[in-house]
């Protein structure tokens, strides 16, 4: 009898697949269940958002920032709008701040829910997610009621916020966040001590603390690699400084640091510290001032240049602005969490099996009009 | 260090060097938002090495690569950042405006650099030498033109697909 023949395989997965979270395909050469490498390839969603900045006015240029990361637009649109107040020297009132920190809270919240939702629904956990959308309906209830929208909020505005809250919105938030921390217990029983999920992850696509910076890793995918490092803590802006909250890093506690099941909790640890966020902002927020400020209807920033970094939900957002004194951006560039977590993928994959691959990628929470623009 | 005492600093590790001409130290201050360091492009690789191993400056972070078509120029614009120190300085280095403008790679001290220096590639058509990896990431490879460009003109079609559409009104 002849020894039977193996080879290494091409796989092509995606970019239609349920588990790549958007448009992305990966080239996978794999050898039976063990893959040798599996490279990304992106720019399927690419919209030349940065090609269109630069033919948009200041304030036309708004909306698209939603559709830079569609699942966390409210912190798309206050780093583009800080972007261009720290070039134009716009100084914003003290409740413009809290509004835009309220929002992005309770929009980080919300990404979040996704974010580990769908990582359990990836490997096969499909009840946790849907726990998560019902809480995100209701969240997405209470951002349409402050501006209107459900998904692109468009809430933003150089100068501060579009609307104020409406009234008694805060007390509809503050009961939405009462149910919310036993749902998140709920959540941590079904799913975070779930030991097939602690198997799944525990060990799996470990990236090391020095991996993560060499590759610019950024947000809970940096954290969950054990540096404790928050922009709204160790950069803080807007008024990030007079809030108390912790930064939850990766320990290792199901497998090795850095591993799939890090990156996970980390961002469920973080929803808890954006409520305890939130209510701290509801007793700070001043009760008088502009929601938004009187700017020009023609912003036109003095010829020069900023680079601003926020924390968004996906990470450190970096926003590059270029003015060469007309009323549209000379350049704009959006350096984004996805962008950077996608290019590990490489490095990290051999060796790795074909199903720990969607884990991987889960566990990073990519979105792919953010890494494409 | 901000990024004026980086400057100065820097200018000590390389005091043979006209960082830019007519200008002792290398720092050219904008109108408005944040002052940047200009850098020859030959000695461009020799001192981002410098700013990544020494401690003094420790930049352990590419945070941004990316580039500005100044029309006359092409700028390449660095933003580095450190963990340890938490300080962060802007690089710049400019380029002839012309089909091969091409600047050194900085994958090798930097591994995201691999990834952004292919989207400056793709969207501006300028190259790095020593590559690992060039080729397009976001626009399909028989894409023709680079979009980033001040001068680019968008073709008609892509393999027969319009690019245009007649008026909704009328």
């Amino acid at each position: 009898m002849s020894e039977i023949r193996t080879e290494e395989m091409l796989l092509n997965m995606g970019p239609q697949h349920p588990s790549t979270h958007g448009v992305i395909r990966f080239v996978v050469k794999t050898d039976g269940e063990v893959m040798s490498g599996a490279m990304p390839d992106v720019g399927y969603l690419h919209r030349s958002i940065e090609k269109i900045g630069e033919k948009a006015t200041y304030n036309g240029f708004m909306p698209w920032t939603d559709r830079v990361d569609y699942l966390a637009a409210m912190n798309c649109n206050v780093a583009y709008a800080m972007a261009v107040e720290k070039l134009a020297g716009i100084e914003i009132t003290k409740r413009a701040e809290y509004l835009r920190v309220i929002a992005m809270e309770l929009n980080r919240i919300i990404s979040h829910l996704l974010a580990v939702g769908s990582l359990g629904m990836d490997v096969g956990a499909y009840t946790p997610f849907v726990h998560g959308l019902r809480e995100r309906e209701k969240v997405n209830d209470l951002i349409e009621e402050l501006c209107g929208q459900r998904l692109t909020y468009n809430y933003a505005r150089i100068g501060g916020v579009i609307f104020d809250m409406t009234p008694n919105w805060d007390k509809k938030v503050l009961a939405f966040l009462d149910q919310f921390a036993p749902l998140l217990d709920e959540f941590n029983r079904l799913l975070s001590d779930n030991k097939i999920l602690r198997g799944r992850l525990g060990g799996i696509g470990v990236i090391s603390k020095d991996d993560a910076i060499n590759y610019n890793l950024v947000g809970p995918n940096l954290r969950g690699s054990g540096v404790k490092w928050d922009l709204r803590k160790e950069m803080p802006y807007s008024v990030y400084p007079e809030l108390d909250f912790n930064i939850p890093v990766g320990t290792g506690e199901a497998g090795k640091l850095g591993d799939c099941f890090d990156r996970y909790i980390v961002r469920v640890r973080e929803m808890e510290e954006s409520a305890k966020i939130l209510r701290q902002c509801f007793k700070k927020i001043p009760k008088e001032g502009e929601a938004l400020v009187k700017v020009p209807k023609k912003i036109r920033p003095p010829a020069g240049e900023v680079y601003i970094r926020t924390e968004s939900t996906r990470g450190d957002l970096g926003v590059y602005l270029v003015s060469d004194g007309s009323d549209k951006p000379y350049r704009l560039k959006f350096r984004c969490g996805s962008f950077t977590a996608m290019s590990i993928v490489e490095k990290i994959s051999p060796g790795m099996m074909v199903a720990d691959l969607i884990a991987f990628i889960a566990s990073l929470d990519v979105v792919a009009p953010e890494i494409d623009r | 260090m901000t990024p004026q005492e980086i400057a100065k600093n820097l200018s000590q590790s390389f005091p043979d060097t006209n960082f830019v001409e007519g200008a002792k130290l290398p720092v050219t201050n904008v109108t408005s938002g944040e002052p940047s360091i200009v850098v020859p492009a030959g000695k461009l690789k020799e001192i981002l090495k410098v700013l990544k191993t020494d401690t003094r400056f420790s930049f352990d972070c590419l945070s941004s690569l990316t580039a500005v078509d100044r029309k006359e120029s092409f700028e390449i614009v660095y933003h580095l950042f450190s963990y340890k120190q938490k300080h962060s300085v802007t690089i710049k280095v400019s380029l002839p405006r012309d089909e091969n403008a091409h600047v050194e790679t900085v994958e090798d001290l930097w591994a995201t650099a691999n990834w952004l220096e292919r989207e400056v590639y793709d969207l501006f058509g300028i190259k790095f030498d020593g590559h690992s990896d060039l080729r397009r990431i976001m626009l399909p490879d028989d894409w023709v033109g680079h979009p980033l460009r001040k001068d680019y003109n968008e073709a008609e079609d892509y393999h027969g697909i319009s690019t245009t559409r007649p008026s909704l009104i009328q």
